[in-house]
């Protein structure tokens, strides 16, 4: 797998979510280039959880195609025939291509391969730091483990699957140094040490996805400095491409790739950082007037 | 102004608040036992209520626990406000360390010895009842214990109806022996796995329901369980039970005064004890398997899984984890124990009854589980003693009935007991005796996690 070879990784079609009479996301399109990170941005409320809750398979969208592939971009060929088939994906030994609105939210982890973390921090705060890690690896080490049966009875290949699982335990908390906290309670680490050891835990999965809201929420400018140059190391030696929801405009114009403006849940803007930031769409969005009106209110406040 | 007046000042202060303390506490304690102790309604020979009232009674009782409250409030209250401002204590290293290469060790050689040191104790005549009441019937609440540890303490998953896990065990067990004429170790097995097909037949309907809602409906399981024991008739023979069930042999040698059983085999002058030994060790075996089971699950995927999901099942989702999977396997793990257990239980009495199997059995269950503290191994088993242990102390306490009369029955009082140790217990130790949890995996050193972190699940 390249990293930027340009592909498309996840491709989400008129994407729309209701909650009885509410439209929190109405006919969202949008794509996630392999190995970049794509920020999803908007004011408060404007539907952007629920556009991951989607992706990751917590909500069943109301209407829209959400596919993702991993692999040789040449699958993305079967895309058709796949959503006429009614199959949740299909893998082939050169790369496999779901659509995550079919499957329930344990499988988009575990086949599919979507990894993400969440707005309020949830780690298992009564488990180390080394177990949260363990967790996320469940489904090889059950698989090691004969389903537990093996395991029990502590036959060798379930010794060698736990000594790789704590390796690369251990290889992504020394990444976010973490290391020298490895055997504390997750719940007795500092707020920013939470935040990193959540995408640590989502990392150990072996995403091709990673889907990050609001990872530098309540840091503080050096904690997010520090996330910043994190982010964009695992994006570029691990091939792994992201979307990322976030409030702080200088984690979404430093390290995002593409940016995708949301407003009441309707796409208003799509591009390069730089662009973006200029729309004034966006501007008025934020600003919460039309953009008509824009420049008025800019001279106003002294922006 | 001396420091006498200051000193004086201060003590009457005090006084006063435990004075007004006191009032309150009285009128409270008169409220509640003017209906339930100061009148007493009777049937007289004419089969008329009457109603009589037992002031001397009300009085001895509203008075002492005035007199207790005051000396509390006076003496006792001060000086714990004094202690109370102290930090969430992290578990300490040594006393786990301790508790984890004496202790443990100590215990199982105990356990393993109890039988020979109460024969050597109180003869071989004096030693069935010892074995029976205490060492068996203790072992199975262990077991019991450490099967419900799987489910409430691992997996956060509140259940109220675990003892219809147990009746399924025993009933499949004397049910199955008696039609059938199979040996007990055939059926130990099979009336596990009964037990667990019902542990998952149970945990389909309830695995989206959380917390309180998932306790009723597995309590209303434990009484349908009981319900249906009692109705069907012609198969469990309703309150009536079952009888004369298969004892389990050894290797087919049984344990009776026949010609052929274990005494007449081996030489030996028959005597009940070699049987209730027999059962003893059975019991200790099954035990001891359990808690293997539950220490080595622990650290096996599926064992962290459990405890995953009981912190927070929503990132358990978010990390690919099946939790659909993972709670039917707690309730039919937990069951199967139940079931080992049961079929022991029912093999062990040679008679069951829905009896047997009351929401007070799994209330008991439960609170060995509560107050050992949960997930604890050592901590389940220590309140199993405690709990049972203690109830079958105050059946032997006969020599009360010297100092109070011989209407006075010790084992009525069992129950105040238990709520006395319940209150104890959420007052100082509000998360059961051994409140730490022992991390499954360590890189460099292993340190115990204070029970304030860990969450009790809502599963």
């Amino acid at each position: 797998m390249t990293t930027r070879d340009g592909s498309t990784v996840l491709r989400v079609e008129h994407l729309t979510m209701r909650f009885g009479g509410l439209v929190a996301v109405d006919d969202l399109s949008f794509e996630v280039q392999r190995g970049t990170i794509t920020a999803l941005i908007g004011p408060n409320g404007a539907g952007k959880t629920t556009v991951f809750n989607c992706i990751t398979g917590f909500y069943r969208p109301t209407e829209g195609r959400l596919a993702l592939q991993r692999g040789d971009p040449a699958v993305w060929q079967a895309l058709e025939a796949l959503t006429d088939s009614g199959q949740r994906g299909v893998a082939r030994p050169e790369g496999a291509l779901f659509l995550l609105e079919r499957m329930p939210d344990y499988l988009v982890a575990q086949q599919a391969r979507v990894a993400r973390t969440f707005q309020n921090i949830r780690l298992f705060a009564g488990m180390t730091v080394l177990e949260n890690l363990l967790v996320a690896q469940h489904n090889p080490l059950m698989l090691a483990s004969g389903y537990t049966v093996l395991g029990l009875l502590g036959l060798p290949p379930y010794g060698a699957a736990e000594r790789a699982a704590l390796d690369k335990a251990r290889h992504w908390l020394e990444r976010f140094s973490l290391l020298d906290r490895a055997d504390d309670p997750a719940g007795e680490l500092p707020y920013g040490a939470q935040r990193r050891l959540e995408i640590a835990r989502a990392m150990c999965t072996d995403p091709v996805l990673l889907c990050l809201d609001e990872p530098a929420a309540g840091l503080n400018p050096r904690e997010s400095a520090e996330l910043n140059e994190l982010l964009l190391i695992i994006r570029d030696e691990c091939a792994i491409s992201m979307l990322l929801i976030e409030h702080d405009m200088s984690v979404v114009m430093n390290i995002s790739d593409h940016v995708v403006v949301l407003d009441y849940g309707v796409k208003i803007a799509d591009g390069a950082p730089e662009a973006v930031r200029n729309d004034p769409k966006v501007i008025g969005a934020y600003l919460g007037v039309g953009d008509e009106e824009v420049a008025r209110v800019e001279a106003e406040v002294g922006l | 102004m001396g420091a006498a007046q200051v000193a004086g000042a201060r003590i009457r202060a005090r006084l006063g608040e435990a004075l007004r303390d006191t009032a309150l506490t009285t009128l409270i304690a008169l409220g509640v036992f003017l209906p339930l102790v100061g009148f007493q309604t009777t049937t007289d020979i004419r089969d008329v209520l009457v109603i009589t009232t037992r002031w001397p009674l009300l009085f001895t009782l509203v008075g002492s626990i005035a007199a207790v409250h005051f000396v509390y409030a006076l003496i006792v209250a001060p000086r714990l406000e004094r202690g109370a401002p102290r930090l969430p204590q992290r578990a300490s290293a040594t006393a786990a360390n301790i508790l984890r290469n004496w202790f443990i060790p100590f215990a199982v050689a105990f356990v393993i010895v109890y039988p020979m040191l109460v024969v050597l104790g109180v003869g071989f005549g004096g030693a069935v009842r010892w074995i029976d009441n205490f060492g068996i019937q203790i072992l199975i609440y262990v077991m019991l214990g450490w099967g419900l540890n799987i489910v409430v303490g691992l997996a956060g998953l509140l259940d109220l109806g675990y003892v219809a896990f147990y009746a399924v065990g025993a009933y499949s067990y004397a049910l199955l022996a008696k039609t059938f004429g199979l040996s007990f170790w055939i059926l130990l097995p099979l009336a596990g796995t009964l037990a667990s097909f019902w542990g998952v037949l149970l945990g389909f309907p309830v695995l989206r329901l959380r917390g309180d809602y998932l306790a009723i409906v597995t309590l209303a399981f434990g009484e349908i369980i009981r319900l249906i024991l009692i109705n069907w008739v012609s198969l469990t023979n309703g309150y009536a039970g079952i009888g004369s069930i298969p004892r389990p042999t050894l290797f087919g040698i049984p344990f009776n005064a026949d010609d052929n059983g274990f005494a007449a085999v081996f030489g030996l002058e028959f005597s009940p004890l070699y049987r209730v030994l027999f059962l003893y060790y059975v019991i200790l075996a099954l035990a001891l398997v359990t808690c293997f089971f539950n220490v080595r699950l622990r650290r096996l995927p599926i064992g962290r899984a459990w405890e995953a999901l009981r912190e927070d099942e929503i990132a358990c989702r978010s990390l690919g984890i099946n939790t659909t999977n993972t709670k039917l396997t707690a309730f039919a793990m937990g069951a199967m124990f139940a079931g080992f257990a049961g079929s022991f239980f029912a093999a062990r009495q040679g008679f069951i009854s829905p009896e047997s199997f009351t929401f007070l059995e799994s209330a008991t269950i439960l609170s060995i589980v509560v107050l050992g503290g949960m997930g604890s191994q050592i901590g389940v088993a220590i309140a199993a003693v405690v709990m049972i242990g203690g109830t079958e102390i105050m059946r032997q306490l006969t020599f009360l009935k010297q100092i109070f009369g011989p209407t006075f029955d010790p084992t009525q009082y069992r129950m105040l007991l238990f709520g006395l140790a319940m209150v104890a217990i959420m007052r100082w130790r509000p998360r059961g005796l051994i409140a730490t949890r022992a991390p499954s995996v360590f890189l460099k050193t292993r340190r115990d996690i204070s029970v304030d972190l860990v969450t009790e699940g809502r599963g």
